[in-house]
């Protein structure tokens, strides 16, 4: 191998002193995917072997008869395909425009409308339900209220029911958009602008220029989000959990958690989870088809930035039809989560006499779980996001730039979390770590490792999407003057990719810390985190206690972003994206 | 995960809770250890422990300030309330212990079938209060001492004042059934909550599985805890609970919410909660000290004005608010019943309410 002179500059890069001359790409790549082999087939091992097999341990297939006859099987499976399909579509529908005026339109304030979008994914999918109850439950529901107060509607009639199928739908469409609109939003702003000056230049309308360059350059990454968002809606719990009970039906993730009420059985439980992987596995599958025929690479060494599109008259309509979207996943809740944490009754409007900080005496000095809480949260969300990023970092240069034969399987692994529901992540760690040799119950560890193995999906699309964009020419000159793979992946991908590494542990971070589903099975008195804490807050129907705990935790979890973009993302402090 | 087989135990239980159902003269032998009082050594043990670990699925304002009161009358140990409903507590319990993890000191159960149970597997720690010795009756103790009743309450129905007119306030279960309720009504899960556990037995064995099918056909709105109807009816959002706890009615009463007790004519569900200690406790001399303190006529005083719940102890005063139990058309608890159709109830409740 070639060695690198330390004098020599390196396109751009700075060049350490030490002399570097082994490629330490393969055996990198063998350790991570040992490492991933236990985070990921551990776990799924336990969960494929309770699949088939009794309650006694006896091999069988029982688990699956009872799921396609049983109608207490069906129905949610059914139920879960309805929203998961209905939640894709109307997010594309909602999402895409909303980028493209975003990202290719001189609508004013177009910043300040992507802040509040990655507000909105910030917002745990639970408690925006609890604060959609709390806007439209049908006769205590504030929006009710006022449509009572204004039509002089008998108190019966309700303009919304947040109880149903279509509520759920609806929350769940709220929190879910957030990853189409962002994955369409980086895409259009990564077109390239001299593509676009070129078809304008040689005469192609703007529609024309729109249909043959700009959409099918970004018609990828809205299929990969309509494609999240189907993943997202279909293996949620947060939301089905809150709102699915009082409405009167499960979706296959709150019957799986059902299933392990007392008395538990883990084994209908893995095999109720297996269709969920076999589709995920399929759609996966789609989507690589997909993407894999064309090349996407569009941040080189050279390029432009692409044109805004003037929108004339329409710059201020176009702003107040994305604020008017915005006020469902964002305005409206929030509203009513402050409404409740500072009001005596949470159902009724704040006013000076119904004032109160009671609510948050009884959260911060009376709830005796706050503060382990607090602890608990934040101390994992901060080391599986620095984990999380940075494993995802090293899996996406190995397979993006298919430096192994191992690629495959790497990046295989690195996906496979994603067809698995945390709730049924949760009961295969629970399975692998309750006994040797890894005991790890009632630890921190185990929701360490239950959050790494969760969100590096999502690091990883988001990692490898991001080396996607960079140019392999960059690399290659890099290489070309004799740095290793990792060399060049520190010096020259790295620092291309830092806000893009930023964004990863920021995504991370949030999601630990909105993450309900996997903790829920694994948490222990002692290792008690926020959203469970709100779980089991939402079952005695506390709702201002709610409120407090809610909004305190997204205050301190802006504040963490905040803080992680001004020290290590540069100039991008304002800006989150999760490119 | 739990053997559930019955056991000499168990059978000894039955009969004390045949002694209380049928007025039985049922005396066995006990195997309960000598009565405690709150001595300066059982203070000191328990000070210098320093926490104590209690779950319980009370109401957690109630749970807190109990935990709060405690704290105060013996400053240096700190009380950490973890609180859900008595179903998930018991799936917690389970899990925490099938996995060795020693966590729960002491623990308050809204399903007096939890205690049939987990002393048959042996993990509760006998431990009898002086208090208990003296003043409980034997319905609210288990004679091997693992186990004393702290708290006793009932499953009401309830409703908004300001949305029930007086004329229309329902006197029965049976009137719920009718077609102006229809989508009124608010409803916990005997899958999550102990005490729906309990009344929904109660209600199933006096009413009949058909009363359920019946109200299924109402639109209920499903909740998980006890004390979320109560909280459902004060914000408006339902007109009338079917089920949950009188005393979180009370207390919301207390603090100026429209809500108003029915006592069914049918009879209102009863049900005792008991409090136990664990073998494994990592804070034993703690448990001790707290259930020595809310067995108190002190601790059960408390409990009785802060909350309205009925008392235990027989020289603790009733609630004057509070209709006295004797005035009530109560429905007989029967936890060995409960113990022994749990699974079956809650798999025919599920297929009745689709959830």
């Amino acid at each position: 191998m070639a060695t690198l002179d330390s004098t020599q500059a390196l396109a751009g890069a700075t060049v350490p002193t030490a002399r570097t001359r082994l490629d330490l790409s393969t055996p990198v790549m063998v350790l991570f995917t040992a490492a991933l082999c236990v985070l990921i087939v551990l776990p799924l091992g336990w969960l494929l072997v309770f699949a088939f097999r009794d309650q006694a341990g006896r091999a069988t297939l029982a688990n699956f008869q009872r799921l396609l006859t049983d109608p207490t099987f069906v129905e949610p499976l059914l139920t879960t395909f309805t929203i998961a399909g209905s939640v894709s579509l109307a997010c594309g529908a909602i999402a895409a425009p909303m980028a493209w005026l975003v990202a290719r339109s001189d609508m004013p304030a177009r910043n300040a409308v992507r802040i509040i979008v990655t507000a909105s994914f910030v917002t745990p999918p639970f408690l925006g339900a609890i604060a959609w109850e709390l806007l439209a439950a049908p006769n205590s529901g504030l929006l009710n209220q006022a449509w009572r107060a204004v039509t002089g509607a008998p108190s019966e009639e309700a303009l919304f029911d947040i109880y149903t199928l279509t509520g759920l739908i609806f929350v769940v469409c709220c929190y879910t958009f957030p990853y189409v609109f962002v994955l369409v939003a980086n895409a259009l702003e990564r077109v390239p602008g001299d593509l676009e000056d070129a078809a304008a230049m040689l005469g192609s309308s703007r529609w024309r220029t729109a249909r043959r360059i700009t959409i099918p350059l970004a018609l990828p990454a809205l299929l990969a989000g309509l494609l999240v968002a189907f993943l997202q809606a279909m293996t949620l719990f947060g939301s089905p959990a809150i709102l699915a009970l009082p409405a009167g039906f499960h979706t296959i993730t709150t019957k799986i958690w059902s299933l392990f009420q007392y008395p538990p059985k883990p084994e209908l439980a893995a095999a109720a989870s297996l269709p969920l992987l076999v589709l995920t596995v399929v759609l996966l599958r789609a989507q690589s088809a997909i993407l894999g025929r064309r090349s996407f690479a569009v941040v080189g060494g050279k390029g432009a930035a692409p044109r805004l599109v003037g929108l004339g008259a329409l710059r201020w309509p176009a702003l107040a039809l994305c604020l008017a979207l915005l006020c469902l996943p964002v305005f409206l809740p929030y509203g009513a989560l402050v409404n409740a944490a500072f009001s005596k009754v949470p159902s009724q409007l704040l006013t000076l006499d119904r004032f109160t900080l009671r609510n948050f005496v009884f959260v911060f000095s009376e709830v005796s779980a706050t503060k382990l809480a607090m602890k608990n949260t934040f101390l994992l969300g901060a080391m599986a996001a620095t984990a999380g990023a940075l494993m995802a970092l090293v899996i996406a240069y190995l397979t993006s730039r298919a430096a192994g034969r191992g690629h495959r399987v790497l990046g295989f692994l690195a996906m496979a979390p994603i067809a698995v529901p945390g709730i049924v992540l949760g009961v295969g760690l629970f399975l692998a770590y309750t006994r040797p040799p890894f005991v790890l119950y009632g630890t921190l560890w185990i929701l360490l490792l239950a959050y790494i193995t969760i969100e590096l999906p999502a690091a990883y699309q988001q990692m490898q999407s991001a080396f996607h964009s960079v140019h392999h020419e960059l690399e290659e000159a890099g290489r070309i003057f004799g740095a290793t793979r990792l060399r060049v992946l520190k010096d020259v991908t790295g620092p291309l990719l830092r806000s893009s590494l930023v964004a990863t542990w920021c995504f991370v971070f949030v999601a630990v810390v909105r993450e309900l589903s996997a903790a829920v099975i694994l948490f222990t008195s002692q290792t008690k985190v926020l959203s469970v804490l709100i779980f089991d807050l939402k079952e005695s129907g506390d709702l201002a206690a709610i409120a407090v705990l809610g909004l305190s935790m997204l205050v301190l979890t802006a504040l963490v972003i905040v803080a992680a973009n001004s020290l290590l993302g540069g100039g991008s402090a304002a800006r989150l994206r999760n490119n | 995960m739990t053997p559930r087989s019955p056991s000499r135990r168990q059978l000894l239980k039955a009969a004390g809770a045949a002694a209380v159902v049928g007025g039985l003269p049922a005396r066995v032998l006990s195997a309960a250890p000598p009565a405690v009082s709150a001595t300066p050594e059982l203070i000191a043990a328990a000070t210098s422990e320093g926490k104590l670990n209690f779950y319980t699925a009370m109401d957690l304002p109630v749970a807190e300030k109990i935990a709060k009161a405690f704290e105060a009358k013996y400053s240096g140990i700190a009380v950490r309330v973890e609180r859900s409903g008595s179903e998930r507590v018991f799936q917690r319990i389970a899990q925490e212990m099938g996995s060795g993890i020693r966590n729960v000191d002491i623990v308050n159960t809204s399903d007096a079938a939890h205690v049939i149970v987990w002393k048959r597997n042996g993990w509760l720690a006998p431990f009898v209060p002086s208090d208990v010795a003296a003043h409980w009756l034997e319905q609210y103790k288990d004679p091997d001492g693992t186990w004393a009743t702290v708290r006793i309450y009932l499953s009401v129905i309830a409703y908004n004042t300001n949305l029930v007119a007086p004329g229309d306030v329902p006197k029965s279960f049976a009137e719920l059934l009718e077609p102006k309720w229809m989508g009124k009504l608010v409803k916990g899960h005997p899958g999550y909550s102990g005490t729906i556990m309990t009344a929904t037995h109660q209600m199933a064995r006096d009413l009949g599985w058909g009363y359920f099918e019946k109200l299924a056909g109402q639109k209920v709105l499903q909740v998980q805890s006890s004390t979320d109807p109560p909280k459902k009816i004060a914000l408006g959002e339902r007109a009338v609970q079917v089920d949950g706890g009188d005393y979180n009615v009370f207390t919301h009463k207390q603090q100026g919410a429209p809500v108003e007790v029915v006592y069914a004519s049918e009879g209102s569900p009863t049900i005792s909660s008991p409090n136990a200690i664990f073998a494994g406790a990592v804070n034993p001399n703690a448990a001790r000290l707290f259930q020595c303190w809310l067995c108190s006529r002190e601790g059960q005083q408390f409990l009785v004005d802060t909350t309205g719940q009925y008392p235990a102890h027989g020289e603790a005063k009733a609630h004057p608010s509070r209709r006295p139990l004797s005035q009530i058309k109560l429905m007989r608890e029967d936890p060995v019943e409960v113990e022994a159709k749990a699974d079956e109830i809650k798999a025919r409740y599920t297929s009745i309410f689709k959830v």
